[in-house]
């Protein structure tokens, strides 16, 4: 067989098709356990780290001991036991039309165009009291959708701690949503003002602490203007009344029963 | 033994794969604002470009000549996905900052360069030497890079504190241009200049 002929190419190709994709398939068939144990640690520790509750020295689940998961049907602001908990996963559930919310066009503010109607939420309870909650968002920022975690303290307003922790922004500048000296402004800032209007923003330049909004104000990103107006639009949406203002008006009316 | 010797050594400074071919500029730019990334994306890329050289070099006499480039590109593009899988499995923290450029080395111009340029003409043993070299020389250029761009522009080196940052009460004030891929342009210009001063005989000729 000589070897630029049409059988040995055939041969060649085929023969090389097989032996790569044994070899690709193995290498993600014997290691995606460990991947998704990565996955869900981290995700576990995100949650942890949006809270103010992550410590390095403690291991995570006994520290997610404390946290419990739920599943929220957001329009109608209410927790719902359809779903097993722990294999619940919103990007698949969103697959099902009827569980899919189509944003209507306008509101589209973290431009993400549909998603689940059920979401995980994340409560830290004190034995019976409320004392936090996790809630995770996401939308675009320059590049790359944003996913992160919000903590609201038991007023359902005050910012506990805000951490992305999935984005592909600039390294450097929009990448700098990962700082911990920036996420270090959140705490502490106010979602909502008294009339439940959705005020959270990120701002360009420092905020004027002298200013009856800087309560309601984050300071911008130098150099990621984009990445910074990204992160106020998705919040205005999620903490909107498509997201979850429904339940957390709820939570802070009924309490969590 | 000599010939193993210029194979495996002359890809460090006197054919540089990025200094003297001015190739793999693209995650040249990208992952070196680090250096802890650019470390693992190096073992990576030397991984990937020894594989691929032996691989290719053992089934030389094999490939057809009017697939050979669809032949090497696969190689590489499993041996990626194969490193790629591997950091997701044991260091994800890494791979999550490396992102796409893992995946990326398959269009690294080296690893096909090397592929296309010396294993399909060589034995596999020296194959190995060359794409063990050229991984060596392009991590020579992107640890020289990523030194100065973290240590500049962090005042860190590998998340350790060197040059104590002003926010932390010390004396020095990051460059942020430092941490922008145009800085790594800025380094690596230099270093070729500093590298053709040294070898003269890199500098092209005028026209």
């Amino acid at each position: 067989m000589s070897r630029d002929s049409t059988a040995k190419i055939l041969t060649v190709a085929f023969l090389l098709c097989v032996i790569c994709s044994i070899l690709v398939s193995a290498a993600a068939v014997g290691l995606s356990e460990r991947q998704e144990r990565n996955k869900a640690a981290e995700k576990k520790k995100n949650i942890l780290v949006a809270a103010g509750m992550y410590d390095e020295s403690v291991s995570l689940d006994e520290q997610f001991s404390m946290i419990q998961t739920r599943i929220v049907d957001l329009q109608a602001g209410e927790f719902t036991d359809d779903f097993d908990v722990a294999s619940f996963d919103s990007r698949v559930a969103a697959r099902e039309p009827e569980n899919r919310m189509v944003i209507p066009e306008g509101q589209d503010l973290a431009g993400i165009k549909a998603h689940s109607r059920y979401q995980e939420v994340y409560l830290v309870m004190d034995v019976d009291t409320l004392r936090q909650v996790i809630l995770p968002v996401y939308g675009k920022g320059l590049w790359s959708t944003m996913y992160g975690f919000i903590s609201l303290d038991a007023d359902m307003t005050t910012v506990v701690g805000f951490a992305f922790y999935e984005h592909g922004e600039t390294p450097g500048l929009g990448g700098e949503i990962d700082n911990p000296d920036w996420k270090k402004l959140w705490p502490g800032k106010h979602i909502y003002d008294d009339q439940g209007n959705t005020r959270i923003e990120v701002i360009k330049g420092t905020v004027d602490r002298d200013s009856a909004n800087a309560i309601y104000q984050v300071d911008g990103l130098s150099g990621a203007t984009l990445t910074a107006r990204g992160v106020s639009n998705l919040l205005q949406y999620w903490m909107g009344k498509n997201g979850y203002q429904p339940l957390l008006t709820r939570l802070k009316r009924e309490g969590v029963n | 033994m000599s010939r193993a010797k210029d194979v495996l050594l002359d890809p460090l400074f006197n054919k540089n794969p990025i200094g003297l071919q001015i190739l793999g500029i693209c995650s040249a730019l990208a992952v070196t604002s680090k250096l802890e990334t650019v470390i693992v994306m190096c073992l990576a890329v030397i991984f990937v470009i020894s594989g691929s050289n032996v691989s290719v070099s053992l089934i030389r006499r094999q490939i057809p000549s009017s697939i050979r480039i669809i032949v090497q590109i696969t190689i590489i593009a499993t041996l990626v996905i194969i490193v790629d899988q591997f950091l997701k499995a044991y260091a994800f923290g890494i791979s999550k900052q490396l992102s796409v450029f893992v995946g990326l080395i398959i269009t690294n111009c080296i690893v096909l360069g090397r592929a296309e340029g010396f294993a399909m003409k060589n034995p596999p043993g020296l194959s190995f030497l060359d794409g063990f070299g050229n991984g060596l020389g392009y991590s020579i250029i992107l640890i020289l890079v990523a030194f100065c761009r973290e240590l500049f522009g962090a005042g860190k080196l590998l998340g350790f504190s060197i040059l104590p940052n002003t926010s932390e009460g010390g004396w020095y004030l990051p460059n942020g241009l430092m941490l922008l891929p145009p800085s790594a342009f800025f380094i690596i210009g230099l270093l070729i200049w500093a590298l053709r001063t040294w070898k003269t005989d890199q500098v092209e000729e005028e026209n």
